[in-house]
């Protein structure tokens, strides 16, 4: 689609540079740790090298001696101020220092408190700690048995390890449509426990002002609004009032919802720099940051598709147990515990469907969060993109066919799905066979065989996903009560330029640009002369943050709103200099005209001039607008993603050769940045299908906690990624936007497993767990005697 | 702890400190010098976010004491643009949105500036070794190795 | 992640440096300090003392002299990569070079630690093995040459003294035709190997071979050398049955653990593979000169 407007205006369509790139690039961006105020301190944490244990004695009295360590805080000084539990975004509670229990590896244990980085470390190695270590609880689905000990002991009427059970679907239809079918297919899978690794770490810089009582607080967070209120919710009791306390978010260094939660470590940073009256500073390290923050996923699904002999699915029922670790943490709407997990049904039309979750406690940190994911969609899609592929082999036919097959029909939207969703748009048949044109996916075919003749191992995978995004409408989602929509303040200035501020928090998506672009758009100023700000609580409007692939679809839409009330009234403005009735007048970005006299105009930039220095009588001067946008429905963005991999019969290793990737967001704002967001989730769905994982052992050690161990993919691990749209407009959102910072993330992962799948089917292969390490394949290709 | 006096030029300006023997070169960098546009990724020596030039070799400054830069030029991304503007690579990496959160930049820049002086002609693959000990969790690399042959191919018409 | 306290000296001449390591109690010795200074910040060790032997003049050349190829301490690993002679009369030594951490790390990390350090995951100690090299050590008392198949002692520990240098490495000249190669598994760039074979061939007139040296990584307790597998190639004529007998020698010789990197059973599998893979390409670099 053409841009509507000219490249000096840069709106919607253009692949404009980012503005934001400049300071980036030359070491000007303001991260948090690049904060640094008068008199700052610093805090370091004391963890826990046990998964459980009682707490005998906390010595701190070495490092007190330390040149520099002003102070060590445990527990039983936070619980002076009752500020050693606080409440996670799930209205689950969770310890900010313990008082006689630790719960999971790597939990702060106590803060060292010192003059500088390196005193603070000293500090932390000489906390002497004695601990009286218990058997942990590391498998979820012993957490369920009978004889488990019941590990939320502080919970009044936790009897046993479940956090919750939810479920959703008619699971009598449902099991009726199983007994008669003509074809079941069962398969077991796990998504495992990964970790979002950032390169920036999280980290807070807290100063409080004794004598006004007035904290600020710098953060890593993708939701500074939110996090104030909760501050204010659960400080309020020791003077914090939210009037008084203003969060930041600086420049963050890559968040993918991993910098949603509200960690210890900033609670210690805060309670820190209250008690002491002093700015205190808190930066995570990448072991604390592996170890300790917010895992993603950790789901095990026992899924069944129900067909009939010719393919043609009927019903998918699920069941699954998800590992929270010591709490549940994640940030999911407070509707739904199991996220947005009621996708599961995918891109495919069937009668009936049930899916059911049930959460477990477990000693491994807390979290659950989306990972670059609409809440748990990652894990739905995951489920159904395999079980069809399953479903394919058992009924012979080839994944694409079958997929075709079972598609939801383009003129059957708004599709309702039988978990409860409307499916806002989509075409599933034109972006698969974009897909398949664009690999050549006949003559791969021909390839495989050719190469299984040779004894050659080669995969081709399929992934057809459909995501949910953009939460939501308010009545049915939002965090710990607060409604999420978002919301946008746009104000021209005098001469023609723009300040836009938003609820939402850039990580590196670019929103200076595409906001800016939207109200160009809108307005017809160009984009460069609109200024984008976010994550300063004290000056932007209230918001619920950046994840779930919701910026676009809120807060972009809050913008075209926003937008449009100016336009209404620069039009008013524009007939009043015209001396013509606002009826008279035709639109042009940037102009406004009288109708067949197009050479009687004026800019939007002469309009906003006269708002400020010659309104029409009556008017209220100025030119400024806010809107919170409540969206009337969920965004469905979907696309086909093929993969074809070649398998070393040697030592296993799976090779991408080629993957392409067709997605269809809607109306693209920013090209560029669109694909950048397809590359980007293309790699973390890379990561999880053959490198990433956190495992623990027995013990509740944590196997992957550094780069060393946790993988995440360099430059030579990554392939060419190949990347092709189709556009279906959202019919709801304002520009037909869908958002699309996550669909990448969701579609890989199943695209490359498939791909393994295919190319050891021949051998009886059905199912490979994520991660497809190279020790895996192996094993399997020994066991089928095929191994070099 | 003996304090040692080191003098270093950094972005060509010279500087002198004393510094604690344990002190690490990224902490002089940023902590001191106040450049903060190197980072911090790891603990491991594994990210790169803080590769600097030293003596015009990338290095991970997270790994090299202060005091062992003694003596040594020291390159950081602040240095890279001149009076005549961006650096080609910076221009490269804006025009084929080679970054997005920015936290590894400063580093792949670096890396990315050695490699073309080392080989002002690389493949894509010769990109993609090159830059294989920084990491990078938003692009996918696929632009940050086309940013690296747009410099490649500014700075070859300029011969 | 911050290092403990210590002292760090810089001497300029190695006497200077065995001055130093005398006088000092629980000093190290640091070259590019690639292994040791993460493990400083990991605090899994403390010296009081780092002496960085990096501004010791004449310690980084190659050089070709007396048979050997000389490697001094401060060579880098990018240096051994990048030089033209060792990669056309060494391309084992390169094949190692190239896969050794990453490009950034190697631009510090030096030959000489990456054997001093004493690991078995690190890649030099295998080649060294498959290529019968020397270590010169020097010390208080003198210069001494160490034989590669002397030096390793177990994890982290070797032949040398705490009071000495590893001043050189000494690659025997390989008599022609010869041919070696360093094959390594690795999970992603910048891996310690899952496992890594180290051949190095030299082919008598008849096309037997003449002399083998295979040594493997991160495959046992200490850096291994495969003889039998060396037993199970020389003089013999290198058809496939050879191969795999050597393969599975190799396969035998090893000791792994299991770790994320994989099992046993998958380690000892990929010494086989791998030994086989290095063989070949050993042979083939043989053939073309």
């Amino acid at each position: 689609m053409a841009p509507k407007t000219s490249a000096r205006i840069c709106g919607v369509g253009h692949s404009m540079k980012r503005k934001e790139d400049p300071r980036f690039l030359q070491g000007r961006g303001n991260y948090i740790d690049d904060h640094v105020l008068p008199g700052m301190l610093w805090l370091d944490i004391v963890r826990s090298p046990v998964a459980y244990g009682k707490i005998k004695n906390i010595d701190a009295s070495r490092a007190l001696e330390i040149p520099g360590v002003l102070a060590v805080l445990t527990g039983k000084d936070l619980e002076a101020y009752n500020l050693h539990w606080m409440p996670t975004l799930m209205s689950d509670t969770q310890m900010v220092l313990p008082t006689d229990t630790v719960m999971y590896q790597a939990q702060e244990v106590a803060g060292v408190i010192a003059t500088d980085r390196y005193a603070a470390a000293d500090g932390v190695a000489a906390v002497e700690v004695e601990y009286e270590p218990m058997k942990p609880v590391i498998d979820p689905f012993r957490a369920l048995e009978p004889d488990a000990p019941v590990l939320r002991t502080d919970k009044e009427g936790q009897a046993d390890n479940r956090i919750w059970h939810w479920e959703e679907g008619d699971k009598e239809a449902t099991d009726r449509i199983f007994e008669d079918a003509d074809v079941v297919v069962k398969g077991k899978m796990h998504v495992p426990r990964i970790h979002v690794a950032s390169i920036e770490t999280c980290g807070c810089l807290a100063d409080f002002n004794p004598v006004e009582g007035h904290l600020t607080v710098y953060m890593t967070t993708q939701a500074p609004h939110a996090i104030r209120t909760v501050l204010a919710l659960v400080a309020g009791h020791v003077g914090l009032s939210e009037e008084k306390i203003r969060v930041v978010s600086p420049d963050i260094g890559g968040g993918f919802g991993g910098k949603v939660p509200v960690y210890p470590g900033y609670v210690i940073a805060i309670a820190a720099s209250v008690v002491l009256g002093k700015p205190v500073k808190w930066i995570e390290d990448r072991m604390e940051n592996l170890q300790a923050d917010s895992f993603a996923r950790d789901y095990h699904m026992d899924a069944e598709l129900a067909a009939n002999a010719d393919g043609k699915i009927r019903a998918l029922r699920i069941k699954t147990l998800a590992d929270h670790g010591y709490s549940d943490a994640q940030a999911s709407p407070s509707k739904f515990p199991a996220g947005l997990f009621s996708i599961c049904t995918g891109s495919y039309n069937m009668e009936q469907a049930f899916a059911e979750v049930d959460a477990v406690y477990t000693n491994k940190p807390p979290g659950g969060v989306a990972y670059r994911c609409s809440f748990r969609v990652t894990e739905a899609v995951h489920c159904v993109e395999r079980m069809v592929d399953v479903l394919a082999q058992r009924v012979g036919k080839d994944p694409a066919a079958l997929r075709a097959q079972n598609f939801i029909p383009k003129d059957a939207f708004p599709y309702a799905s039988p978990l409860g969703w409307e499916y806002d748009s989509g075409d599933y048949h034109a972006a698969l066979n974009k897909a398949k044109e664009i690999i050549a996916y006949d003559e791969l075919r021909k390839e495989q065989a050719e190469k299984r003749t040779e004894g050659e191992l080669m995969g081709i995978g399929i992934c057809s996903f459909t995501e949910i995004v953009g939460a939501g409408p308010a009545e049915q989602f939002d965090i710990l009560g607060i409604k999420m929509f978002d919301s946008a303040e746009v104000r021209v200035h005098p001469t023609g330029k723009a300040i836009a501020r938003f609820g939402t928090k850039s990580q590196g998506q670019g929103h200076e640009t595409t906001y800016a672009q939207i109200v160009a758009e809108e307005l017809g100023l160009p984009a460069a002369h609109i200024q984008i700000e976010e994550g300063d609580t004290d000056t932007a409007p209230y918001g619920l943050g950046t994840y779930a692939s919701r910026s676009t679809p809120t807060a972009g839409a809050a913008a075209v709103v926003a937008a449009r009330k100016i336009r209404a009234k620069a039009a008013k403005i524009a007939a009043h200099l015209l001396e013509v009735g606002e009826e008279d007048l035709d639109w042009e970005p940037g102009t406004f005209s009288v109708k067949g006299a197009p050479q009687k105009s004026v800019t939007i930039q002469d309009a906003a001039f006269a708002a400020y220095t010659n309104p029409p009588p009556g008017m209220e001067p100025g030119l400024e607008a806010v809107n919170y946008y409540d969206p009337p429905n969920l965004t469905f963005p979907f696309g086909s993603y093929i993969c074809v991999v070649d398998i070393d019969r040697g030592t296993g290793e799976v090779k991408v050769r080629r993957f392409v990737a067709v997605d269809d967001c809607g109306n693209i704002i920013n090209p560029m940045i669109v694909q950048g967001q397809v590359h980007g989730g293309l790699t973390q769905g890379l990561g999880p299908a053959l490198y990433e994982e956190i495992p623990y052992d027995e013990d509740g050690n944590n196997l992957a906690g550094s780069f060393m161990d946790y993988l995440v993919p360099t430059a030579v691990e990554v392939p060419a990624w190949e990347t092709a749209h189709t556009i279906t407009p959202s019919p709801h959102h304002p520009l037909g936007a869908k958002g699309v910072g996550e669909s990448a993330t969701v579609g890989a992962p199943p695209a490359i497993a498939n791909a393994v799948v295919d190319a050891l089917a021949h051998l009886g292969v059905r199912h490979i767990d994520i991660p497809i390490t190279p020790d895996k394949v192996w094993a399997i290709l020994n066991e089928k005697g095929v191994a070099e | 702890m003996a304090k040692h006096r080191i003098t270093v030029s950094v972005n060509g300006e010279e500087c002198r400190r004393e510094v604690d023997s344990r002190l690490l070169l990224v902490h002089l960098i940023r902590d001191e010098l106040r450049l903060t546009g190197t980072h911090i990724g790891c603990d491991t020596t594994h990210c790169g976010a803080c590769t600097v030039l030293l003596n015009g070799v990338p290095t991970k400054s997270c790994t090299v004491l202060a005091v062992q830069a003694e003596g040594a030029e020291i390159g950081t991304v602040e240095g890279l643009a001149g009076s005549d503007g961006m650096h080609p690579l910076q221009e490269g990496f804006q025009e084929m949105h080679g970054l997005q959160c920015g936290f590894c930049t400063p580093g792949m820049l670096m890396t990315g500036v050695a490699l073309l002086d080392d080989n002002p002609d690389p493949s894509e693959a010769e990109i993609r070794e090159a830059i294989s000990g920084n990491l990078c969790r938003c692009t996918g690399y696929v632009n940050i190795v086309k940013a690296v042959r747009y410099a490649a191919d500014k700075i070859g018409e300029g011969d | 992640m911050i290092p403990p306290q210590f002292d760090y000296h810089a001497p300029r001449s190695l006497e200077e440096a065995f001055a130093l390591l005398g006088r000092l109690d629980d000093a190290k010795v640091m070259s590019g300090g690639q292994s040791l200074l993460p493990m400083l910040k990991l605090r899994l060790a403390s010296p009081a003392h780092l002496v960085d032997i990096g501004r010791i003049p004449g310690l980084g050349a190659i050089s070709e002299t007396d048979g050997f190829l000389k490697i001094g301490a401060l060579v880098t690993e990018t240096q051994l990569e990048r030089d033209s002679g060792v990669s056309a009369r060494y391309p084992i030594l390169g094949d190692t070079a190239k896969v050794i951490a990453d490009p950034v790390v190697r631009n510090r990390a030096t030959v000489g630690g990456n054997l001093a350090h004493g690991d078995p995951a690190n890649d030099h100690p295998a080649t060294m093995l498959a290529l019968r090299a020397q270590v010169v050590a020097c010390g208080p008392g003198g210069k001494r040459t160490i034989a590669i198949d002397d030096f390793f002692h177990g994890l982290f520990m070797t032949a040398l003294a705490p009071d000495e240098i590893l001043t050189e490495v000494r690659v025997p000249v390989p008599p022609a035709p010869s041919g070696g190669a360093y094959v390594k598994l690795e999970r992603k760039v910048g891996d310690y190997a899952v496992a890594g074979v180290a051949v190095q061939l030299a082919l008598a007139g008849d096309g037997t071979v003449s002399q083998a040296g295979i040594g493997l990584t991160n495959l046992g307790f200490a850096p291994v050398r495969a003889v039998e597998a060396e037993a199970a190639l020389t003089g013999k004529k290198p058809g496939d049955k050879t191969v795999a007998a050597a393969a599975r020698a190799a396969s035998a010789a090893a000791d792994p653990v299991e770790d994320r990197r994989g099992p046993v059973e998958y380690k000892k599998n990929m010494a086989r593979v791998l030994t086989a893979r290095a063989i070949r390409k050993a042979l083939a670099r043989a053939a073309g000169g």
